[in-house]
C-alpha cells in the first residue's frame, strides 16, 4: 500500500470521526439546553437532570418492551412524563428553596439525584435493559454511520428548533428571556414569575425527556446510566457559560468532535479523558465560559 | 380614580411613608415632589405592588389593591414606569414593549397599541429591532413608557422620567407627559425637577421623610414658602 492509499482511508475515518461527532454534539446540545435553561431562568442548578433522562429512559422501556406499543407512541407519553416529573422537582423542591443560598438548593437537588437512582435500583434492579430495537447502519460510501444517531441527531435538532420558536414567538417564551434580565419588575407587566418558573421547568423536563427517548435508542438503561452522560453535560454548560444558550450549543459540539476524534487515534474512553482535560485548561484561560458575558 | 389612606409602608425593619393619603382623579395629573429619601419611589411601588403595605389602604376605581395579587394589579389600569426605566436590557425594543402587553387583556390587542406607541414614538419604530441597553439614555425613556402604554393603562404611574437625562432630552420628555395628558390618561409623577414638574401637573403633593407635609395646585404650590425655599431655591 502506497502513502496515497494510507491518506485515503485515513481522510475516509477521519471525516467518519467528524460525522459521527457532530452527531453526537447534536443529543449533548439538547441536553445542554434544558439545564442551561433552568439555570439561566431560574438561577437554580439541577444536579439531579440526568435521572430525569434516566426515569424517562425507563419508561420508554416499559412502554415498549413490556406493554408492547410503538416507540412513536411511548415517545410523546415519556416526553410529557417527564416534564410533570420537572414541573413537581420545581414545586415540592425548588420553589421552597428560592429564597435559600444556592448550596442548599445544590444539596437539595443533589438528593434528588440519589433518591431518582436508589428507586430506580429498588423498582427495577440493577439489570441493563434496552428497547430491543436494532437500527441498521447505514454505510455511505466506505463510511458507515448508526442510523439510531442520524435520527437522534435529527430529532434533537428539530426539538432544538422548537424551543427556538417558543421562546421568540410567544409571549411565554417572550416571558421566559426577560425574567432573568429583571427579576423584581416582572410584576409590573402582568407576570407571575412563580407561573413562568414553573414552565420553565416543565420545559426543561420535556428536553430531559426528549433526549430520553433518544439516547435509549443508543444506551442500554440502568440506574446509574446518568452518570454517563451527566458530568458531561454539566462541564458542557459550565465551558458555554452557565445560562449561555449559544455557548452551551457551541461548547456541545467542541465536545462531541474531542470526544469523537479522540476516539479515533485511541480508544473511546480516551476521547473522555482528553475532552475532560480540555474543560481543564479551559477553565484556567476562560474561567466564565467560552463566550463570557453574564457577569 | 386611586384612593389612598393612611398607608405605611417599608422595607423590612425600616419604615418609609408614615399615613400617606392621597387622591388622584380621573382625567388628572398629580405631581409627588420632595427630596432624595422622602418616599418618592416607595409611594410608586406600593401602588403598583412591588412592595404591599404594612398598614393602610389602597383602592383603585373601588377595588381593593391591596388584597389583589402584584401580577394582577396591572390588570386594574395601573401602569408603573419605574425609577432607571429598568428595560430587558438584552431585549428588542420589540419585545419589550411586547412584555408590557403580557396580560390576557391586552394580548389581542398587540398590533393596535404598537401603533399607538410607535405613533407617539416614532423613534422607537426605528429601533425596535434593537437591543434596548443600546440605546441612548432618552431613547431608552421612551421605550420604558411606551411598555406601559402596551397595556392600555387608565393610570400612568411616572417615576423620575427626567433622571440622568441630558436638559434638552430633559423638556423632551416633558413635552411628552403632556401630550400623554392630553390624550386623557390620568398620570401620577414623581419628580425632583419640582420646577418642570409643577409646569405639567395640575397638583401637587410635597412629601419629607415618609409622610405628606403640603399639598395643592400647581399654582399655590409654587406660591408656597416652604417650597419656594426648599425647592425652588428662591
Amino acid at each position: 500500500m502506497g502513502m496515497q492509499g494510507f491518506l485515503d482511508i485515513f481522510d475516509i475515518y477521519l471525516l467518519e470521526a467528524v460525522i459521527n461527532g457532530i452527531l453526537l454534539g447534536g443529543v449533548l446540545a439538547l441536553l445542554a439546553l434544558g439545564l442551561n435553561l433552568i439555570f439561566g431562568v431560574i438561577d437554580v442548578t439541577w444536579i439531579c437532570y440526568a435521572e430525569l433522562v434516566m426515569i424517562g429512559m425507563y419508561a420508554m422501556y416499559f412502554i415498549v418492551q413490556v406493554y408492547g406499543l410503538s416507540y412513536f407512541v411511548a415517545a410523546p407519553f415519556t416526553i410529557l412524563l417527564v416534564a410533570v416529573l420537572g414541573a413537581a422537582l420545581h414545586y415540592l423542591v425548588i420553589a421552597p428553596l428560592l429564597t435559600a443560598p444556592p448550596i442548599n438548593q445544590l444539596l437539595a437537588t443533589g438528593g434528588v439525584l440519589f433518591v431518582l437512582q436508589s428507586f430506580a435500583t429498588v423498582a427495577f434492579g440493577i439489570d441493563f435493559r434496552n428497547l430491543g430495537i436494532r437500527l441498521p447502519v447505514l454505510a455511505f460510501g466506505d463510511m458507515n454511520f448508526s442510523y439510531a444517531r442520524l435520527l437522534s441527531f435529527l430529532a434533537a435538532l428539530v426539538g432544538m428548533v422548537a424551543v427556538y420558536l417558543f421562546m421568540t414567538r410567544t409571549f411565554t417564551g417572550t416571558a421566559i428571556r426577560a425574567i432573568s434580565q429583571d427579576r423584581q419588575i416582572m410584576a409590573l407587566m402582568g407576570v407571575d414569575t412563580r407561573r413562568i418558573y414553573l414552565i420553565t421547568s416543565a420545559l426543561g423536563g420535556a428536553l430531559a425527556g426528549l433526549a430520553a427517548c433518544l439516547l435509549v435508542l443508543q444506551y442500554d438503561v440502568h440506574p446509574f446510566v446518568g452518570l454517563s452522560f451527566g458530568p458531561i453535560t454539566f462541564l458542557i454548560c459550565v465551558l458555554g457559560g452557565l445560562g449561555n444558550f449559544i455557548g452551551g450549543f457551541i461548547a456541545a459540539f467542541v465536545f462531541a468532535e474531542i470526544i469523537s476524534l479522540g476516539g479515533l487515534f485511541s480508544d473511546l474512553e480516551w476521547g473522555y479523558v482528553l475532552a475532560f482535560a480540555f474543560f481543564i485548561v479551559m477553565m484556567f484561560i476562560r474561567p466564565a465560559g467560552l463566550l463570557a458575558r453574564r457577569r | 380614580m386611586l384612593e389612598l389612606r393612611a398607608v405605611n409602608a417599608g422595607y423590612g425593619t425600616f419604615q418609609a411613608l408614615f399615613d400617606v393619603s392621597l387622591d388622584v382623579k380621573a382625567g388628572e395629573a398629580v405631581g409627588v415632589i420632595g427630596p432624595n429619601g422622602a418616599g418618592k419611589t416607595t409611594l410608586m411601588r406600593v401602588i403598583s405592588g412591588l412592595i404591599r403595605p404594612s398598614r393602610g389602604s389602597i383602592r383603585m376605581e373601588g377595588i381593593d389593591v391591596v388584597a389583589t395579587p402584584s401580577h394582577k394589579i396591572v390588570s386594574l389600569g395601573i401602569a408603573h414606569v419605574p425609577e432607571n426605566r429598568r428595560l430587558f436590557p438584552q431585549l428588542t425594543v420589540d419585545d419589550n414593549l411586547k412584555m408590557g402587553a403580557f396580560m390576557k387583556e391586552a394580548r389581542g390587542h398587540l398590533a393596535e397599541r404598537l401603533e399607538v406607541v410607535f405613533d407617539l414614538f416614532p423613534r422607537l419604530k426605528e429601533r425596535r429591532h434593537q437591543m434596548a441597553g443600546t440605546m441612548s439614555g432618552g431613547e431608552q425613556q421612551m421605550c420604558a413608557i411606551g411598555r406601559a402604554l402596551m397595556s392600555n393603562p387608565k393610570l400612568l404611574l411616572l417615576d423620575e422620567p427626567s433622571a440622568g437625562l441630558a436638559p434638552v432630552v430633559v423638556q423632551q420628555v416633558f413635552e411628552l407627559v403632556k401630550r400623554i395628558r392630553a390624550s386623557g390618561l390620568t398620570v401620577l409623577i414623581v419628580e425632583q425637577n419640582v420646577q418642570q414638574v409643577l409646569k405639567v401637573v395640575d397638583r401637587a403633593y410635597l412629601i419629607e421623610a415618609g409622610s405628606i407635609r403640603a399639598s395643592g395646585t400647581s399654582a399655590e404650590m409654587l406660591a408656597s414658602d416652604t417650597v419656594k425655599e426648599a425647592y425652588l431655591g428662591v
